[in-house]
């Protein structure tokens, strides 16, 4: 029964169906460019799914005539002429694929050297030394001096040169709405431009295997204004410290980041005037108010999930190095967990209260309606958080 | 048992013959067409190890350093005695397919000879190396100089044993020149190992002091 | 039919004896008939296939959903890289070697392959050694490092495990075994094809056979290599991929993707070939384009060598470098095209049969034609920055490997299932299967192609909820159902053939090509007296000499090419077995630190070695009578 074949028309026609009804945008959507690299590798697909298209009907039209013109007759038993070949065929269909072959090759050694070329940094650009590590991403603003950590703050319209390196194993940088991604390698300085022409939040992903948390290992671009920008830099370049605050637990998450050892590893350029605390090689807490998302963009950083996150870091990213530091059972996880989040989240907010203050709530809102990463619903705003 | 005609049937198409195990379609016996295709396959092997080296050339991060440690004039003369070798190895097919056996036997086992006396030198280099204190976990040049020419050291010890193999093997059944071709896919063999020590001797050593 | 066997061949002592048996376990463990061999092969492929396509079940229910923990990460890593492993390493790649080894002699009237015990060696090589892989799960842990194990994923310092050690070893002992087995496949097609058969009459499956062993002697090296410096690194402290003394983990990628990219030519070539089998059999009409079909075949898989960096777009090698790459990807989809046009070539006037096989023929020209086109698109680098290391680029190889291949051979199973057993497959449930693997194998991937550009890479574990993903892998998800009915009524249907199959006889198909010129299944010897042949589809001429305007040739004409002395059938043998089981005790030994045992085994080794060479000709004669019997 040659009509078996049909049967594969099924699903493509369900997809198209769901097509029309599903959209195809999205903060890490290909389709949703927010900057002209993106904008251009998107230009770039739709131009070959156009030239595709023609190819697509020839080959199954062809195939559709010959099935039911050339279908073997019940009882039929003559032998079809034994044809070998035909030359002037086989030139038609060499030369028609090498035209196609032509038409797309122009754009895209165009646009290769276009969004490829190595980009000397100039003044209005804003510079980023990206490094790698599982699984988090340290970014250092060179020209302003200061190092932070998963949230990349550029001003909208502005040049973005992104250097790469790894400290540990491979990894790739991409922000799917800004453009496509390069590989971060060990011994290896790539460079990756983009501009993002709109602002908002704009998620990015690790693209390579790293092993552990690797699909855990996520970042947030945030595309300001040049004013709002700069003050982000300003309150980097001379971080406010608060060594007592009116907020009790603020307070008491201030002592605990030291009882705790938190200030071991993490660098927290708000906890004391004139001293480095921490090591360079973890992530850095400075201004952590500021975030949008905690270990490394997996959940909003709301206080609720700030907590989660402290208690028990495996539950929300299996596999990473976030020590465990209370026991399960022990009665003061939560309320000391909490007071830690609390301290976190006052660290450079223009507000000390509990609930994470306007800055940082105002881009979680922003965000997106995402839940949280288990799939359940986010609790609380940062606004409003209990 | 029927009583065939003599089957000396070539066909004309393409250029076949009858042979003891079967009818063949070209002139060339099975274990010379199977000794030529593993070479090519071989090239690669050896192209990968030496392209490795190039690609961690001048990388190393500490010494020493390849200067430090190569002596051209000493692996010159073990360069020579390889060479030499294969001229030995020609004579020894030479003789094999002239039935001459005694002369076969001691050409074979004069390749044999250079190809250890040229082992010799690559043990001497190497224990002088390491007395130098490059290890194949010093540096980069440690370890893909000791990794490209051992593997090619290997692959010298087996022709060695392979030869003497044959050597052995002479004294133990008829051997006569209708056993050629199986001497002559040795020599290919060893042939091909020179040749690779042709390429490593240059790009590792001559290229340092040019 | 009278057989007379001598032993008349002087052999040296030795402390093995060439076995006899006919049957039983110790005749396959011991056979080189390439007819066992390939079915050994055929039957551990889907073996394997039938593993891999478990592991990605588990893969796809844990996708469904995101954020769920079904499997932990772990474990997820350990899952997708078995199943490119076993799939490309274990399954695909062996089950055309395995067809490869049952039909190449007889399409070209051969006996056997040039070196029967070597093929022997091949076949448990690579059982063992995908064996050993799968000990893994068993012992530690499987590699969790995704199939191209990229450096210094693979150091001891990120994986200390030994599940890297299994994938390093396992992957360079089967690596031999293939490698051996396409030298041979060269010997043989080039030395034993049959009198009158030129290269360019050969049936073009052979001409794909030749050509994708060519691939594997050149590409198999730099794989080895590459796993060699792993071993070296990992078991005696060499710095190969030690960024902190210096090296360039970018090095593991060019040696492996200089072996990676030829590698999918060499699993598609034999597909190739066997479409280009199929159709013209069951269009009743010559391959449209023979010649055309050869040379785009040689010119893809030089060009093949050239187009390895495309698999680095990602990696900053600058625009000059990817501008070349990019180049010569798009040139090598124009004979890749031309192939296409020369099939449909071949079915327009045909008088065209829809059997199982030609569904998936149908399937194939479909499929791999979607997976052309989207390799198209990620042969642009500007577009491949957003589509690499995405579900867009799994969507791509899938279909070209999935649709292009595992289609194919599952439409070759159909359609040479006969020959191998003498019994059919059940066309009916044949067909139903058909369905439900393609519009299963469709509806899994095609929204993968959605995914990807949607922003989700692979390898992930789970997925970030409300970018839009949900809906795409929920429907993934739900294929592999379909999917999987369609693989278990393949499955079940084999089995029943086995025993209940309608006798299929010699030529069911009214095929073209000599394997269907003696019975089936065909005696050892393959054929009683020695074809000859004076044009392309041999057996075609033979049957409608007229249609192709030739003159039939005289079956006698076989008995000149005759030895005198029979029909020389090639002796079992132990030592290819041993020398594999030596191989293999020996990486155990490598692996966990045990120099005396891999001593030992060296040792052994190299026993068998020699035994293999002294072990002397063996085999028999056989004179089968003219009466009625084969061509």
């Amino acid at each position: 029964m040659p009509i078996r074949w049909m049967w594969r028309a099924l699903p493509v026609a369900l997809i198209t169906l769901l097509l029309s009804g599903c959209s195809l945008d999205g903060p890490q959507s290909t389709f949703s460019p927010a900057g002209p690299v993106a904008a251009e590798q998107l230009d770039l697909f739709m131009w070959t799914w156009y030239l595709s298209i023609p190819v697509m009907l020839l080959v199954g039209g062809v195939l559709v005539y010959v099935i039911v013109r050339y279908r073997r007759r019940r009882n039929d038993d003559t032998i079809p002429g034994q044809t070998h070949g035909n030359v002037l065929l086989e030139i038609a269909w060499t030369t028609i694929p090498v035209i196609i072959v032509i038409l797309v090759a122009v754009p895209t050694v165009r646009s290769i050297f276009r969004l490829q070329s190595f980009v000397e940094a100039g003044d209005s650009d804003v510079v980023v030394n990206v490094t790698g590590h599982q699984w988090w991403w340290a970014f250092e603003y060179p020209q302003h001096g200061f190092t932070t950590a998963n949230d990349m703050h550029v001003p909208v319209g502005a040049k973005i040169i992104l250097h790469l390196d790894s400290a540990d194993v491979l990894h790739a940088f991409w922000a799917p709405r800004l453009g496509g991604k390069v590989d971060l390698i060990p011994n290896q300085d790539n460079q990756l431009w983009l501009q993002a022409d709109e602002e908002g939040v704009f998620y990015g992903q690790c693209a390579e295997l790293c092993l552990g948390a690797h699909a855990y290992m996520r970042f947030r671009i945030v595309v300001q204004s040049q004013d709002e920008y700069e003050s982000w830099v300003a309150s980097f370049q001379a971080p406010e410290v608060q060594l007592v605050s009116s907020d009790p637990l603020v307070s008491q998450g201030r002592q605990l980041v030291a009882s705790k050892g938190c200030i071991g590893c993490h660098t927290i350029d708000n906890y004391a005037e004139g001293v480095t605390v921490g090591q360079p090689n973890f992530p850095n807490l400075t201004n952590f108010g500021l975030r949008t998302s905690v270990g490394a963009g997996v959940l909003d950083a709301t206080l609720d999930n700030v907590t989660a996150w402290i208690a028990d870091p495996q539950s929300v990213k299996p596999g990473n190095r976030m020590p465990t530091l209370w026991t399960e059972n022990d009665p003061n996880r939560d309320a000391e967990a909490r007071a830690i989040a609390a301290y976190l989240l006052s660290l450079g907010a223009t507000d000390t209260a509990a609930d994470g203050g306007g800055h940082a709530a105002g881009l979680i809102a922003d965000a997106s309606t995402t839940p949280n990463v288990d799939g359940t619903a986010r609790v609380g705003t940062a606004a409003g958080g209990n | 048992m029927s009583a065939h005609a003599a089957v000396t049937t070539h066909d004309a198409a393409t250029g076949g013959i009858v042979t003891e195990s079967g009818f063949r379609s070209t002139r060339l016996p099975d274990v010379k067409l199977l000794m030529w295709v593993f070479l090519a396959s071989d090239c690669m092997f050896f192209g990968s190890l030496i392209g490795t080296y190039l690609a961690y050339h001048n990388r190393s991060l500490t010494g020493p350093f390849p200067v430090d440690v190569l002596d051209i004039p000493l692996t010159t003369v073990s360069t020579f005695v390889l060479l030499m070798s294969s001229f030995l190895m020609v004579l020894a097919l030479h003789a094999l397919r002239n039935d001459d056996i005694p002369k076969f036997r001691l050409w074979t086992l004069g390749v044999a000879v250079f190809g250890s006396i040229f082992l010799g030198f690559q043990v001497y280099e190497f224990v002088h190396f390491v007395n130098a204190g490059l290890s194949i976990h010093q540096n980069l040049f440690g370890t893909t100089f000791f990794i490209l020419t051992g593997t090619h050291g290997i692959h010298v010890t087996v022709g060695v044993l392979w030869l003497l193999s044959i050597l052995v093997a002479s004294y133990r059944r008829p051997t006569s020149s209708k056993d050629a071709v199986y001497l002559e896919i040795a020599g290919l063999y060893w042939h091909f190992v020179d040749i690779v020590w042709i390429v490593i001797f240059t790009v590792v050593y001559l290229v340092e002091f040019v | 039919m009278a057989t007379t066997t001598h032993a008349d061949h002087k052999v040296a002592s030795q402390l093995l004896r060439r076995p006899t048996w006919r049957n039983g376990i110790g005749s396959w463990l011991t056979t080189v008939d390439h007819k066992r061999l390939g079915i050994l092969y055929i039957l551990t492929s889907f073996t394997f296939m039938g593993a891999a396509s478990i592991e990605a079940f588990i893969m796809r229910l844990q996708l469904m959903r995101p954020g769920q923990q079904l499997v932990s990460p772990d474990t997820f890593n350990q899952l997708f890289t078995m199943h490119g492993v076993t799939m490309v390493f274990l399954a695909i790649m062996p089950l055309a070697i395995g067809f490869a080894n049952y039909f190449v002699p007889l399409q070209i009237g051969a006996r056997d392959l040039a070196f029967p015990r070597l093929n022997s060696f091949g076949y448990w090589v690579y059982a063992m050694g995908g064996l050993m892989i799968y000990t893994s799960f068993f012992l530690g842990g499987a590699p969790d490092v995704g199939w191209v194990a990229y450096a210094p994923l693979t150091s001891l310092s990120a994986n200390p495990g030994l599940g890297v050690d299994f994938y390093m070893f396992g992957l360079f002992i089967s690596g031999i075994g293939t490698t051996a087995t396409a030298m041979n496949l060269i010997v043989t097609i080039v030395n034993m094809r049959a009198p009158g058969m030129t290269f360019m009459r050969m049936p073009v499956f052979v001409w794909m056979m030749l050509v994708t062993s060519f691939m594997i002697i050149f590409a198999f090296p730099p794989l080895t290599i590459a796993l060699l410096q792993v071993i070296l690194d990992r078991t005696f402290g060499t710095l190969f991929y030690v960024p902190a003394m210096g090296a360039l983990p970018i090095l593991w990628q060019h040696l492996f993707w200089i072996f990676g990219h030829p590698e999918v030519y060499i699993i598609i070539l034999p597909a190739f070939g066997m479409i280009s089998e199929m159709i013209p059999t069951f269009a009743r009409k010559p391959l449209f384009g023979y010649p055309v079909m050869v040379l785009a075949s040689i010119l893809i898989a030089f060009m093949g060598f050239a187009v390895w960096t495309h698999h680095m777009f990602t990696t900053g090698l600058g625009p000059v470098v990817n501008t070349a790459f990019s180049l010569t990807s798009f040139i090598i989809g124009i004979p890749t095209g031309v192939k296409i046009f020369n099939w449909l070539g071949t079915l327009w006037g045909g008088s065209i049969r829809f059997t199982v096989s030609t569904l998936y023929c149908i399937a194939f020209l479909i499929t791999f034609t979607l997976g052309g086109i989207t390799g198209i698109m990620v042969a642009m680098p500007t577009f491949d920055a957003q589509a690499h290391d995405t579900y867009f680029v799994v969507a791509h190889f899938h279909y070209v490997m999935g649709g292009g291949a595992l289609l194919t051979f599952l439409g070759a199973l159909y359609y040479w299932f006969p020959k191998m057993t003498g019994k059919m497959l059940n066309e009916a449930v044949g067909k139903w299967a058909f369905a439900f693997v393609a519009v299963g194998f469709h509806m899994i991937f095609f929204p993968q192609h959605i995914a990807g550009l949607l922003g989700m890479p692979r390898r992930i574990q789970t997925y970030p909820a409300g970018i839009g993903l949900e809906v795409w892998n929920f429907m993934s998800t739900f294929g592999t159902f379909i999917m999987a009915v369609g693989l278990v009524l393949v499955f079940g249907s084999v089995i029943y053939g086995l025993r209940k199959g309608r006798p299929a006889g010699n030529d069911p198909w009214d095929a073209r090509t000599l394997e269907w010129a003696t019975t089936s299944p065909p005696p050892y010897y393959n054929f009683d007296t020695q074809p000859v042949v004076n044009s392309i589809d041999a057996f075609w001429a033979d049957k409608y000499p007229e249609s192709l305007h030739v003159e039939r040739v005289d079956p006698a004409e076989g008995r000149k090419y005759e030895g005198s002395h029979g029909i020389h059938v090639p002796g079992q043998s132990w030592y290819p077995i041993l020398a594999s089981s030596a191989i293999i005790v020996g990486s155990y030994g490598l692996m966990y630190d045990n120099w005396i045992l891999a001593i030992v085994s060296g040792f052994f080794f190299i026993f068998t070695i020699f035994g293999w060479a002294f072990e002397g000709v063996g085999g028999h004669h056989v004179h089968p009578e003219v009466e009625g019997h084969g061509a």
